[in-house]
């Protein structure tokens, strides 16, 4: 299967949002040095994700793709190249490491809720520290968002007494709460059971749906990936590159039932190839992540 | 109708959602579900044989080298004697005295070791400019035995007291330092990047993630804190001691009143074990969310 790499403009709709959170990543390379030794982690990677879209980013693990996450969220320099959000550099020549902010935000590949905060008082946090709203007023407005999703009930407990599906919940809402440009997810439901994923995908879909924000998803998950995404990117295996653009061309709001389609199916099998391809050259290479 | 009556009496059983026992509540459901394991019947077994060994040694069978270390019967029966043979008692002045003025001690020691020792070990967890200032000193004079500033302390403070106060001080101030920087260090990276996502400034990091992630190991250093101290404490009572169960043990034994001499040790014990307990308590209320979340592993 040849490798369409459609990088560049593409007609999408920028949804409700007016065309916030668009970002631009041009000939981003990354280099790690520890003690020495190089490791190319991104290697000349190019994409171009529209305001208010699902981009899905799929590779084999150890591929870089947390690396390029971590660029874009400022928590890495990086050492070639530059990344922009909405025209506005986020980091590049001259200005390696971006700087963290509200505008991205992240939910993390193993879950970052304070463990020793209550649901509600880590989604009150952000606009709490950012003096956006008072402590009060932000507790309300953060109870106001849990019971959106679903979580009015446990709002007062810690993430260690809820289960994984309901801390994530609550991660993406105490993500959300701060109005940012793009949402950045890391594998969010990786160690999920089959059924708390499907339940887990139906509300991250109806949240986008509600509020259409940019989300930069990663996933190891190709039918996750069509499932969810706008588009799905495949990755290289390490050093990270695009190898593959895959549309999808399905309408929103989409249900559960889609995973049985014929289109969703067709989707699949064109992404198939190229994700195993790199998986097996990672495995091969012996790919580690770090965790 | 009868058909929804059925229902909700199958609802009721199967889905009857008891609240969850609380407090005191709670305690007794433990004990009682403790109960039905061999735990509690190996610990009284254990007590049992213990008091029994110490019991046949001393004052059953009378084996040589112990036939002079008082016995249970002897020690207990001293204990609790409003008319004590050997002067002192549960009921006596200078018995009062001892425990309190040792517990005081302890409760300025520790107090000036954790007073110190945790907001300098946060610091140098935080800020490593800081800890390259403080941790070589500190790195240096930790490995020094406490019985070698003994003497140092005597010249260096006047009195009785404050030579005391200092080595209890000192010795549990390196442990909680250490361990509260060890907390600092072991707060997952991950929480940092949340907070600076989040918009937090560094006060923000400090007193959202870094004192409360550190938590955990500074309660766990508290508890060997705690115990150094005593440990200290009274090694220092015994060399330069006025009052004290440290005192009072070094005492008893010059006069030969053996019997003292162990009622002292029993005491340590006990105070121990309460203070430590008290400790733990402490942390417990301080770390809800960390006693919740174990309680849910089932531990
Ligand atoms: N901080 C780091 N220092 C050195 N090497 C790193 C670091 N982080 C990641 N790497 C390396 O970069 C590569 C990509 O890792 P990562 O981005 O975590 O992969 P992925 O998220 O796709 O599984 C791996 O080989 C990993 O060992
Ligand atoms: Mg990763």
């Amino acid at each position: 299967m040849a490798a369409k790499t459609t990088t560049g403009s593409r007609k999408k709709a920028p949804a409700a949002s007016g065309g916030r959170g668009a970002i631009s990543i041009r000939n981003v390379t990354k280099i790690y040095d520890p003690e020495g030794v190089n490791v190319m982690a991104v290697d000349n990677c190019s994409m171009e994700i529209q305001a208010g879209e699902v981009c899905m980013i799929v590779g084999p693990s150890g591929c870089g793709k947390t690396t390029l996450l971590n660029v874009i969220a400022g928590f890495h320099s990086l050492t070639h190249g530059e990344i922009y959000l909405d025209d506005e550099l986020l980091c590049g020549p001259g200005k390696p490491l971006a700087k963290q902010g509200a505008d991205r935000m992240v939910v993390f590949q193993n879950g970052a809720l304070f463990p020793w905060k209550s649901l509600l008082d880590n989604v009150a946090y952000g606009p709490m520290v950012q003096g956006v709203l008072s402590k009060s007023d932000a507790r309300d407005k953060a109870l106001d968002m849990l019971a959106e999703a679903g979580l009015k009930d446990v709002a007062d407990k810690f993430p260690g007494e809820v289960s994984s599906g309901m801390a994530r919940r609550a991660e993406i809402v105490r993500a959300l709460i701060n109005d940012p440009k793009v949402l950045l997810l890391d594998e969010p439901y990786r160690a999920m059971d089959a059924l708390t994923k499907s339940i887990m995908h139906e509300a991250l879909l109806e949240m986008y749906d509600r509020t259409k924000v940019t989300i930069f998803f990663i996933t190891h998950d190709l039918e996750e990936a069509i499932f969810l995404g706008d588009k799905a990117v495949v990755m290289t295996t390490r050093p990270a590159r695009t190898k593959k653009v895959v549309d999808v061309n399905i309408p929103r709001p989409r249900d559960y039932k889609l995973l049985s389609s014929e289109e969703f199916r067709i989707l699949v099998e064109e992404a198939k190839d190229a994700v195993h391809e790199e998986a097996i050259k990672a495995f091969e290479a012996g790919e580690r992540e770090l965790a | 109708m009868s058909d929804q009556a059925i229902s909700s009496v199958e609802a009721g059983k199967a889905g009857e959602v008891r609240a969850a026992p609380k407090g005191i509540m709670l305690a007794w459901y433990r004990f009682k579900k403790s109960l039905a394991t061999p735990d509690p019947y190996l610990m009284v077994f254990g007590i049992f044989l213990w008091l029994g060994t110490y019991y046949l040694l001393t004052e059953g069978w009378k084996v040589p080298r112990f036939e002079k270390i008082p016995g249970p019967v002897e020690v207990i029966t001293e204990f609790f004697s409003r008319d004590p043979i050997w002067g002192t008692s549960l009921f006596t002045e200078d018995f009062h005295t001892n425990v309190y003025v040792s517990c005081q001690r302890i409760l300025i020691s520790f107090g000036l070791a954790t007073g110190l020792g945790v907001p300098l070990g946060l610091f140098m967890g935080w800020s490593r400019k800081f800890k390259d200032y403080a941790f070589p000193i500190l790195e240096t004079l930790r490995p020094i035995p406490i019985l070698a500033w003994v003497p140092l302390a005597i010249v260096m403070f006047s009195g009785f007291e404050t030579p005391i106060i200092f080595l209890a001080t000192l010795a549990s101030f390196f442990v909680t330092t250490l361990n509260t920087l060890l907390g600092v260090e072991s707060i997952d990276e991950s929480y940092f990047r949340a907070a600076g996502c989040l918009g937090s400034k560094k006060h923000h990091v400090f007193w959202h993630v870094v004192v409360p992630g550190a938590m955990p190991f500074v309660f766990t250093g508290l508890q060997i804190s705690i115990g150094v101290a005593w440990f200290s404490l009274v090694a220092a009572e015994m060399i330069s001691g006025d009052f004290g169960l440290g005192y009072m043990i070094m005492d008893s034994y010059m006069v030969n009143k053996y019997v003292s001499m162990v009622m002292a040790m029993i005491s340590l014990g006990f105070v121990g074990w309460i203070t430590s307990a008290m400790v733990r308590w402490a942390g417990n209320r301080m770390m809800q969310w960390r006693v919740k979340a174990l309680a849910l592993e089932g531990r």
